[in-house]
């Protein structure tokens, strides 16, 4: 690549003036400008990314450095100041807290329930997408539509199909002579309805995702799958699958990274007063006991050592995640 | 794949389709019925006329106009910073030569994978200390700027910009930040265009900061919240609380029937290059 600033700026300056050159003045002129553009071409580029980096340093690297700090710390609440260093106090605190490893597991079940449908029914509309429709954008804008709704609004609107008394589901189902379900106290229903509001607002837009990857495929590899007798499925499973799957793990590990941040739907989704994820924390998700922990409770060290071993589990996964799929793609790769 | 597609595809799309929709459906056909229509069996499943009435009564019960322009104000800010930030630093990373481009790009994406309750806590005590608490700015601060932005902007500034349109603007004697503005932001504005009707949309829907930033001032998030606590312990008056709802979504699919060609555009675009 070569751009403009590959040119020796300086070349000017030092080569000889040619002969009956422009006046002393003159000169002098041009020298200054030119070593004005010199420092304009090495200075721009940081000046234009530091806003970024300083913005970031005040309200993204700080606050990193400082949770993993205050971790350290115990928390004097009613001073408002930070009280003795108790070393790994916070993390032993939060590792043995019954709540705290309750929350782990909802957010692992909603996670689950929610990215594997999601994913696998994502990949399925890209399919249909991925055909010679007519009325192309008016289907992709329709799939995307839920994704305008806000979470907040999205548990609002689910939360009357999934009401223990009066909701939709159960008026059906008591009508059809069934029992209704406890969706706020039973725990695996619990996590269904809420995986259930995050899949309507994020299939569409995985999709949309799965879509332009496969339209990057290159079409001759379909006629040539169809030259030797492959079927329509045969040609997904044998063409398409392999050729999106860096974009397959794009999409997982995203909705990883989401996934296991869920916060706005089992907060709302509680209708009881303190809104801790249930009655018996049911469907308490870790962000959430973070919020109840440092916002509310303002036990700010274990709230912080709470969030960084969330933080190390996501790494953890995202990790996981990218060496098993490449482990697969080089197996593949052989093959 | 190059046959036009059958009746299968369309119906299976369309169910699809219908299924993403119903909800939405559902929430303004309940928020235009009294409360006991809402509440009765079978359900009305058509809209009522009392959607009027029930707006009164979500802006007597909450303050919906404060919180709507509220959150109009939030999200512009935070969408205009964000889309000026990323438009300089994505242009620096993707067209300027500088010791330590790789590593600091390679830094900003590795702080798209930082998540953001993790800096719950110490930007709430951040705000205190600075009594910014229960203010619009302290809502704002936290997406003035994001590593995606750069990030996104970087991807398409880098096809978008022919490095011999930048070099013949410097022959030209262009000073640097004349050739950004003359050359590159002309050329970024579909990016630009996409980039801040993403941030707008995810600071509009953020629900969890502005919880924590705030107490008294609302966004609409916060306010819709409020509006569903309120007459809790009794039956849901879920007339009430789902017109509430429509009234708090229907900005978003104005915005989304004005530029959902570019949102959809913008989801496909960032994915392939991403």
């Amino acid at each position: 690549m070569s751009t403009a600033q590959d040119l020796p700026a300086g070349d000017a300056v030092t080569t000889a003036p040619p002969a009956g050159g422009p006046p002393d003045r003159d000169r002098a002129r041009l020298l200054r400008r030119q070593r004005r553009s010199r420092w304009d071409l090495k200075l721009s580029p940081y000046l234009y990314i530091s806003p970024f980096f300083i913005l970031f340093a005040i309200v993204g690297l700080y606050p990193l450095l400082y949770t993993g700090y205050l971790s350290f710390f115990q928390w004097n609440r009613n001073q408002y100041s930070r009280g003795e260093f108790i070393g790994l106090d916070n993390f032993t605190f939060v590792l043995t807290d019954p709540v705290f490893q309750k929350s782990l597991v909802n957010t692992f079940s909603i996670f689950l329930l929610s990215s594997v449908p999601q994913i696998v029914i994502a990949v399925a509309v890209a399919a249909l997408l991925d055909t010679r429709l007519r009325g192309r954008t008016f289907w992709r804008m329709s799939v995307l539509l839920p994704f305008v709704v806000a979470p907040a609004a999205a548990v609002l609107i689910f939360g009357s199909f999934f009401a223990d008394q009066s909701g939709l589901i159960n008026q059906v189902l008591t009508h059809l002579g069934l029992d209704p379900i406890r969706w706020h106290v039973d725990r695996f229903w619990s996590h269904f309805a809420i995986a259930g509001m995050v899949n309507w607002r994020w299939t569409g837009y995985n999709a949309l995702i799965v879509l332009a990857a496969m339209q990057a495929v290159p079409r001759d590899l379909y006629e040539a799958a169809a030259l030797d007798g492959a079927g329509r499925i045969r040609q997904f499973f044998a063409v398409t699958l392999p050729m999106i799957r860096p974009t397959i793990v794009f999409v997982v590990i995203t909705s990883t990274i989401g996934g296991l941040q869920i916060f706005t739907e089992p907060r709302l989704f509680d209708n009881t007063p303190n809104r801790e994820g249930g009655p018996d924390h049911q469907y308490m998700t870790s962000t959430l006991y973070i919020y109840v922990k440092g916002i509310e409770d303002q036990f700010y060290g274990r709230a912080s050592a709470a969030a960084f071993l969330l933080f190390l589990i996501i790494i953890a996964i995202v990790l996981l995640n990218f060496g098993l799929t490449r482990l697969a793609t080089r197996k593949a790769g052989r093959a | 794949m190059n046959r036009r597609p059958g009746f299968l595809v369309y119906g299976l799309l369309t169910a699809f389709v219908v299924g993403s929709a119903l909800p939405l459906y559902w929430s303004f056909a309940l928020g235009s019925h009294t409360k006991q229509e809402a509440g009765s069996y079978p359900p009305p499943l058509l809209p009522g006329g009392h959607f009027l009435e029930n707006a009164r009564r979500v802006l007597d019960t909450i303050e919906f106009w404060q919180a709507l322009l509220n959150s109009l104000l939030v999200s512009t800010f935070c969408a205009v910073s964000v889309v000026f930030f990323s438009t300089l630093a994505g242009y620096a990373f993707a067209k300027l030569r500088f010791r330590g481009r790789g590593g600091l790009m390679a830094f900003v994406v590795m702080t798209m994978a930082v998540p953001t309750q993790l800096a719950l806590v110490p930007l709430f005590i951040l705000m205190r200390e600075y009594r910014l608490l229960d203010t619009l700015a302290a809502v704002a601060l936290p997406t003035l700027v994001t590593a995606f932005g750069v990030f996104f902007m970087r991807q398409y500034l880098v096809d978008a910009v022919p490095d011999e349109l930048l070099e013949s603007a410097r022959m030209d004697g262009c000073s640097m930040i004349r050739t950004f503005w003359t050359v590159a932001v002309p050329a970024a504005r579909p990016a630009m265009a996409i980039l801040f009707l993403f941030t707008f949309m995810q600071v509009w829907t953020d629900y969890m900061w502005p919880l924590v930033a705030l107490q008294r001032t609302q966004t609409l998030q916060i306010a819709l919240d409020r509006l569903a606590l309120t007459g809790q312990g009794q039956t849901t008056d879920y007339a009430l609380v789902l017109a509430g709802t429509g009234m708090a979504t229907i900005p978003l699919l104005i915005l989304f029937v004005l530029a959902g060609r570019q949102l959809v555009t913008g989801i496909m675009q960032g994915a392939v290059k991403g």
